[in-house]
C-alpha cells in the first residue's frame, strides 16, 4: 500500500485495518509518534493526514492509501517549534510533545492564546500544566509570522 | 505466583486489543460500489472509525466484516436542495464548522461540532457516524432530533426517509436494515431561535453527562441526549411552555418526562437537576 511519508513515497505490506500508529512504528520505524490512551483522548499518537491533525490510533491504515502523512519526523531535529519547546520548558516527562508539536504545526498564521487552546484541546499533557507550552506555541507562530511578512517584503 | 502475574498480564494484554488479523475489509470507492457490496454481503461501514477503533483498540469490537467508505466523496457534500440543508453522511464535524451554509442555516450544529471530541475528532468523525453509532450521549443528535432531521437511507434498490426521532428503536437499536447505508441527513428550514448545551467533565475532549439543543418557536422544540436510552425530544415540556406554562412548571414537566440514570459519567440525580436548569437557561437566554 503506497502512501508519502514525510515527503517521500513509502510502500508499505500491512493488513488495510491496521492502525496507521503500528504501521508507522513497527513497519516505518518512526517511534517519534507515540501510542497514549488508544481511544482518541489524548493525542498523543497525531500525525497529519493531508496537512489535518489526526490520531493515528484510530485509523485503518487502508485510508491513507496516496495521502500525504507528516510525522514529528517529517519536521527534522532542527524545527524552531521543537526549540521552543524545550526554551520553554514545554516538554517535561516528553510523552505527549510529539503530538503536541503536531497538533501545534497545523494552526494557521496570527493565533490568539484562544486559538492556540483550541488547536491543542484534543492533546493532553500531564507534567506542564500547559502555559509553557502554550508560550512555546504563540513565539513561534509570532516568529515564522515575523519571517514570513519579512520574506514578503523582500 | 510470578508465573500466576505474568499470565494475568498476558491475558488483560490480549483483552485490550483486536486481533487486526481477523478482520477483512472491502473498500468502496462510489456510492453504487458501496451498496451493491450490502447488497451482496452483510458488512459494517466503517467511516472516520473515531467510534470504532476505539472499540478495536479495547477489544470490544465485535463486527469482524466491514466496507470502508471513507473514500466515497460524493457523500461529503452540504448543500441546499431548495429549502432544505442537505448534509452529507461523510461530511465531518470539521467541514460542518466551516460551512457557511450550516452556520447560517444550523448554527446550533456548529456549536455542537465544535464540542465534539478536539481538532484531531472533528477531522475524522462523521455526522453519518454520530448518527449511525446510536449512541444516547451523541452529541449532534439533540441537535437533529430537536429539528426534525431526516435520515436518508439507501439501498441498492431502495431509498427510505426515516424522521431521526423515528430512527431509533432503543438503547443502539436503529431501524437500518444491513443492506442501507445512511447517505445524507436533511435539515427542514428552522424559524426560531437555536440553542445548544452540552455538560461534560471538561470542555474538550468529553462525553456528554447531558445535552441538549432547543429551538423557541411558538411551539418550541427541545431534545435531550444522555438522559435516555436515546436521544429524546420531551413533546410534553414542549406543549407545556407552548401553552403559556410557567418555567418551574415547565421543569417539572420535564422531571416526569424524563428518566436518566447513574452510570460512570454522572448520576441520575445529577442529571435531572442539571436537565431542568438547563430547560430554565434555554427560556432565558432566548427569550
Amino acid at each position: 500500500m503506497k502512501f508519502v511519508l514525510n515527503g517521500a513515497s513509502t510502500d508499505v505490506m500491512a493488513h488495510p485495518m491496521s492502525r496507521l500508529l503500528d504501521v508507522l512504528r513497527e513497519e516505518c520505524g518512526l517511534t517519534g509518534t507515540k501510542e497514549g490512551c488508544g481511544e482518541g483522548e489524548c493525542g498523543a499518537c497525531t500525525v497529519l493526514v493531508n496537512g489535518e491533525p489526526v490520531c493515528s490510533c484510530l485509523i485503518p491504515v487502508a485510508q491513507v492509501e496516496s495521502a500525504d502523512v507528516v510525522t514529528i519526523e517529517g519536521l527534522g531535529d532542527d524545527h524552531p517549534l521543537q526549540h521552543l519547546f524545550m526554551n520553554e520548558i514545554g516538554a517535561q516527562c516528553g510523552i505527549c510533545t510529539p503530538g503536541m508539536i503536531m497538533a501545534a504545526i497545523a494552526l494557521g498564521p496570527s493565533p490568539t492564546l484562544d486559538d492556540v487552546k483550541i488547536a491543542l484541546a484534543g492533546n493532553l499533557c500531564r507534567c506542564t500544566g500547559y502555559s509553557a507550552i502554550y508560550r512555546a506555541v504563540l513565539k513561534w507562530r509570532e516568529m515564522s509570522d515575523v519571517n514570513v511578512s519579512a520574506s514578503a517584503t523582500r | 505466583m510470578a508465573r500466576n502475574v505474568g499470565r494475568q498480564c498476558v491475558r488483560e494484554r490480549d483483552a485490550v486489543r483486536t486481533a487486526i488479523s481477523g478482520l477483512e475489509v472491502r473498500r468502496a470507492a462510489s456510492l453504487g460500489e458501496a451498496l451493491s457490496i450490502l447488497r451482496d454481503d452483510q458488512r459494517t461501514p466503517i467511516a472516520g472509525a473515531t467510534d470504532l477503533y476505539v472499540a478495536l483498540n479495547f477489544g470490544t469490537l465485535e463486527p469482524r466484516r466491514f466496507l470502508d467508505i471513507w473514500a466515497v466523496n460524493e457523500l461529503r457534500d452540504i448543500s441546499m436542495n431548495g429549502k432544505t440543508l442537505v448534509l452529507g453522511a461523510l461530511a465531518t464535524y470539521t467541514s460542518l464548522i466551516r460551512s457557511p451554509l450550516v452556520e447560517r442555516h444550523l448554527p446550533m450544529l456548529v456549536e455542537a461540532s465544535r464540542q465534539v471530541g478536539g481538532p484531531q475528532i472533528q477531522n475524522r468523525g462523521t455526522l453519518g457516524g454520530n448518527v449511525a453509532n446510536a449512541s444516547p450521549a451523541g452529541d449532534s443528535l439533540p441537535v437533529l432530533a430537536a429539528v426534525d432531521a431526516v435520515v436518508v437511507l439507501r439501498s441498492a434498490d431502495t431509498e427510505r426517509r426515516i424522521p431521526l426521532t423515528k430512527f431509533y428503536t432503543g438503547y443502539r437499536a436503529t431501524v437500518m436494515r444491513p443492506n442501507e447505508l445512511i447517505v445524507a441527513i436533511e435539515i427542514p428550514p428552522v424559524e426560531g431561535r437555536q440553542w445548544f448545551r452540552k455538560v461534560g467533565t471538561r470542555a474538550a475532549q468529553a462525553i456528554s453527562k447531558i445535552v441538549v439543543a432547543g429551538v423557541r418557536a411558538a411551539v418550541p422544540r427541545i431534545a435531550f441526549g444522555s438522559v435516555a436510552p436515546t436521544v429524546v425530544r420531551v413533546p410534553e415540556t414542549e406543549r407545556s411552555l407552548a401553552s403559556g406554562a410557567t418555567i418551574d412548571e415547565a421543569a417539572r414537566v420535564l422531571s416526569r418526562e424524563i428518566v436518566p440514570i447513574d452510570d460512570i459519567r454522572s448520576t441520575a440525580e445529577y442529571r435531572m437537576r442539571v436537565a431542568t436548569n438547563l430547560l430554565r437557561r434555554f427560556w432565558i437566554e432566548t427569550g
